[in-house]
């Protein structure tokens, strides 16, 4: 079996310093628009006492369950031993921390008390599924890390088995958790319902994965080199096929058990026909050009089958991803809850109408800035330590 | 005034004869203590089922009573919204003008049956619940149930998630959307902290109604009781098992503390 | 295979190292250079009557101890007592302004601000609370409205005994 050989990014070229420095000043823009909400108060934001969660949970959410898929590449090499996607195994463990903390960064710095982080840190309360989460963030980090040492130090070697199943088990329990934060709110008919769960699992799948391709192909550019062989490409493209159907598929099934229990024909109304712009984005964004076609790009045409096609692809299915996060966070919200079932009501707080939202540009921009974050971790991490596949990769496949 | 407390049976002393604010505490403290105003043989008017007695400042609560309140949807209007008022004035909400903004411990419902046409006013604010949604959910505790069941949030541990507004069936909570000043002293409320109705909880240990309650027999139609739903001999307790009542959305079985009658 | 990019942070470690003790020196000669020039010491309000609730030495050290203990008391316990409540602190080092009236904490001779400004610490108790006593707040329309309650009361009731004789 061919040695796999790694290398850093020793001397970036200015396509890659210039993506830094996009980077940089998106952060530097996140952050101001952090300090301008946090200085007056979220009244700034399109958020109200209807709405409370908006784009940067949007954002957030997106990003953290990115993360958990992002792992998917090395999940696959080390515990389902498949050699081909070895070489990529370091970035995608790379990935999944620096989506995290990006993901981590938009949650804290939307809190109405971001200064009270260590209130969050040192008072818990079991029985919240949010306390859960930050015990399933910060372990999955502290997990990752160490599966990365176990892969990156030749003396962890032999824990890399170890590692690599708990932080299996670990990215799958994450998002679980992170669909129930939604799952567990029974009274919210958007809501309420365990197949956010595996929901949430799938669409980690194809996040993560698309993540995990757009860096690699960014990182050939940079290297003016073939990071992935031929062969890598095609397993890459099957595996976004059958995660964007899988996606599709409990979408669609968690609309049909909604659908079939006639109490519920409000809020499914609401969100697939007549919700304006939450049906527009389910189907236009969501279903049309996050899945549909992602889908036939990839396996119905020529394009589909190079790099460029797979790039475009990844692309959709992240634009897809986050307006999939709208329409379940903030789509959930704007439809009332039902206090008087089968009764309209009217109050001045909102009861019984549609709650309005829009995001402001502050919002946009914190939002923006976490998928920053995570984009600036991972090149300076590139440029320091050896995560990317070196010279060997082709000796590698003859190997698999 | 004179008419009133002559007649009352209820033994309130003679308020002409007094100062009009020792007047005011002593018409409260007997009202409470008695409990109700007895108006002809047979009629009783429960203006209030308030606490017996205050409790010492240096006891802490409790434990064995569970605070509650019953609205006699019968008697509520849609034009009148004391409670309301009286609300926002006692714990100086309502800043901004904003109704999509501004807190709103309490606001008025008008509910109405397409089928039949059948409609009604009524009040609705946190329900106290016995198995707080918002208390399981919040990460730090902050969102908790004190002993007496008055379900609170301890602002200084909380964060601002916003995930008990997500998890209240009621849409009880608000979020406080910018910087404040002059504040009331008892109602302390600040800048990116979640709040609800606390059913003055600084009244209710002072031995006092809330605000909501005596506005309402003072300025509305007598519609609000409050009282120990775990003492039998409670006004509200006596009312809850005479009359039937209903929680809102009593299938979730988290036992609302606030019970409406005739919806 | 080179290390380049290790090579390159190691060679700038000094260069931040040089940066953060010059940063360093500076603000301690900023610090001395105040003390030198005599910046007065702060001089709190005294408080209403003989004795505080701890003598000055216990209290500079350990109120906010004793807040934080009374805080968790009072939300949670709904123990009321004032001794050891900010609402005494703020009922008794009440700072009077021009018009008679105690300052609120935007004004810099607010009790709390007086000492805070001086050690440069910021709290944020009245970001939530009232920085002034209660009946400062309240003496101006309070009585009349709460008057205005007891007489409709009266007229509430007075109404249900004799008019319409329909209650229910």
């Amino acid at each position: 079996m061919a040695r796999i050989t790694y290398r850093e990014l020793s001397r970036p070229k200015g396509f890659f310093v210039g993506l830094m420095t996009l980077h940089a000043v998106v952060i530097a823009a996140g952050l101001a628009a952090f300090y301008y909400m946090e200085h007056n108060g979220h009244i700034v934001t399109g958020m109200t006492n209807q709405v409370v969660w908006g784009t940067p949970h949007v954002f957030a959410v997106f990003l953290v369950v990115a993360a958990s898929g992002a792992l998917n590449v090395a999940s696959i090499s080390s515990v389902f031993a498949r050699l081909t996607y070895k070489p990529f195994a370091r970035v995608s463990g790379l990935l999944a921390v620096s989506l995290l903390i990006g993901g981590l960064a938009v949650l804290v710095l939307d809190l109405g008390r971001p200064e009270r982080l260590t209130v969050a840190m040192t008072t818990y309360n079991f029985k919240s599924i949010f306390a859960w989460n930050i015990y399933l963030y910060t372990g999955f980090i502290v997990i990752v890390a160490a599966y990365l040492w176990t892969m990156m130090a030749r003396t962890a070697g032999r824990y890399n088995k170890v590692a690599a199943y708990t932080a299996f088990a670990w990215r799958l329990i994450l998002t679980t958790g992170t669909g129930s934060i939604f799952g567990f709110l029974v009274a919210r008919e958007a809501y309420d319902t365990a197949l956010l769960a595996p929901l949430f699992i799938a669409g980690s799948f194809a996040y993560g994965l698309a993540f995990t391709v757009l860096v690699l192909i960014t990182m050939c550019r940079s290297l003016g080199e073939a990071l992935m062989s031929e062969e890598a490409v095609q397993k890459f493209r099957n595996l976004l096929t059958i995660f964007v159907l899988a996606v599709v598929y409990f979408t669609a099934v968690m609309h049909l058990t909604k659908l079939y229990g006639t109490k519920n024909h409000g809020v499914e109304a609401f969100l697939l026909v007549d919700g304006g712009i939450y049906p527009v984005l389910f189907w236009g964004v969501q279903i049309v050009l996050g899945s549909l076609i992602p889908l036939l790009i990839l396996n119905f045409t020529a394009f589909g089958r190079t790099r460029n096609g797979l790039s475009l692809a990844s692309i959709l299915v992240l634009i897809g991803g986050l307006a999939q996060m709208y329409v379940i966070i903030i789509g959930g919200q704007a439809w009332p809850l039902q206090l008087f079932p089968g009764m309209e009501v009217s109050s001045s707080f909102g009861d019984g109408a549609i709650a309005a939202y829009t995001p402001s540009l502050p919002e946009v921009l914190l939002g923006f800035a976490g998928v920053s974050i995570a984009m600036l971790i991972t090149g300076l991490a590139l440029m320091v330590l050896r995560f990317l596949p070196g010279e060997a990769v082709e000796a590698a496949q003859a190997g698999g | 005034m004179s008419n009133c407390s002559s007649s009352c049976t209820c033994g309130t002393p003679e308020p002409d004869e007094r100062p009009v604010d020792a007047a005011r505490r002593s018409f409260l403290k007997t009202a409470a203590t008695a409990g109700a105003v007895a108006l002809a043989p047979g009629v009783t008017l429960y203006v209030v089922g308030g606490p017996a007695e205050a409790r010492a400042p240096d006891q802490p609560v409790d434990p064995k009573k569970r605070w509650g309140m019953l609205v006699d949807v019968s008697k509520c209007t849609e034009d009148c919204s004391a409670c309301v008022t009286a609300c926002r004035t006692e714990n100086g909400l309502g800043a901004l003008d904003d109704p999509k903004i501004d807190a709103q411990w309490i606001r008025k419902v008008e509910v109405n049956d397409p089928a039949t046409g059948y409609s009604r006013s009524l009040p609705v604010m946190c329900q106290h619940c016995a198995e707080p949604p918002c208390v399981d959910v919040c990460p730090t505790g902050a969102s908790f149930k004190r002993d007496d069941g008055i379900v609170l949030v301890d602002k200084h541990i909380c964060i601002g998630c916003r995930y008990c507004m997500m998890a209240c069936p009621y849409k009880a909570r608000s979020f406080v959307h910018e910087p404040l000043s002059d504040q009331k002293p008892y109602a302390p409320r600040g800048k990116g902290t979640v709040e609800s109705c606390t059913l003055c909880v600084h009244k209710v240990d002072a031995g006092e109604l809330p605000a909501c309650v005596t506005a309402c027999a003072t300025e509305g139609n007598g519609a609000l009781v409050f009282g120990d739903l775990n003492d039998p001999e409670s006004d509200i307790s006596r009312r809850l098992k005479a009359y039937p009542t209903r929680q809102i959305r009593a299938d979730l079985d988290v036992d609302p503390g606030v019970h409406y009658q005739g919806l | 295979m080179s290390g380049g990019g290790w090579y390159r942070v190691k060679r700038g470690l000094p260069a931040l190292v040089v940066a953060l003790a010059t940063v360093a020196v500076l603000v301690a000669a900023g610090a001395t250079g105040a003390r030198a020039g005599g910046v007065p010491l702060p001089e709190p309000a005294k408080g209403a009557g003989s004795a505080c609730v701890a003598d000055t030495a216990f209290m500079r050290r350990y109120h906010m101890q004793m807040l934080v203990h009374q805080r968790r008391d009072t939300v949670h316990e709904g123990i009321r007592t004032k001794q050891f409540s900010l609402k005494g602190c703020i009922d008794c080092h009440q700072v009077k302004g021009e018009d008679g009236a105690p300052v609120k904490v935007s004004d810099g001779r607010h009790f709390c601000r007086s000492c805070h400004d001086y050690a440069a610490v910021s709290i944020d108790c009245f970001e939530c609370h009232a920085s002034v006593p209660e009946e400062a707040d309240q003496s101006a329309a309070a009585p009349d409205a709460e008057n205005e309650a007891v007489a409709a009361l009266g007229a509430y009731v007075h109404e249900r005994k004799t008019g319409e004789g329909a209650v229910k």
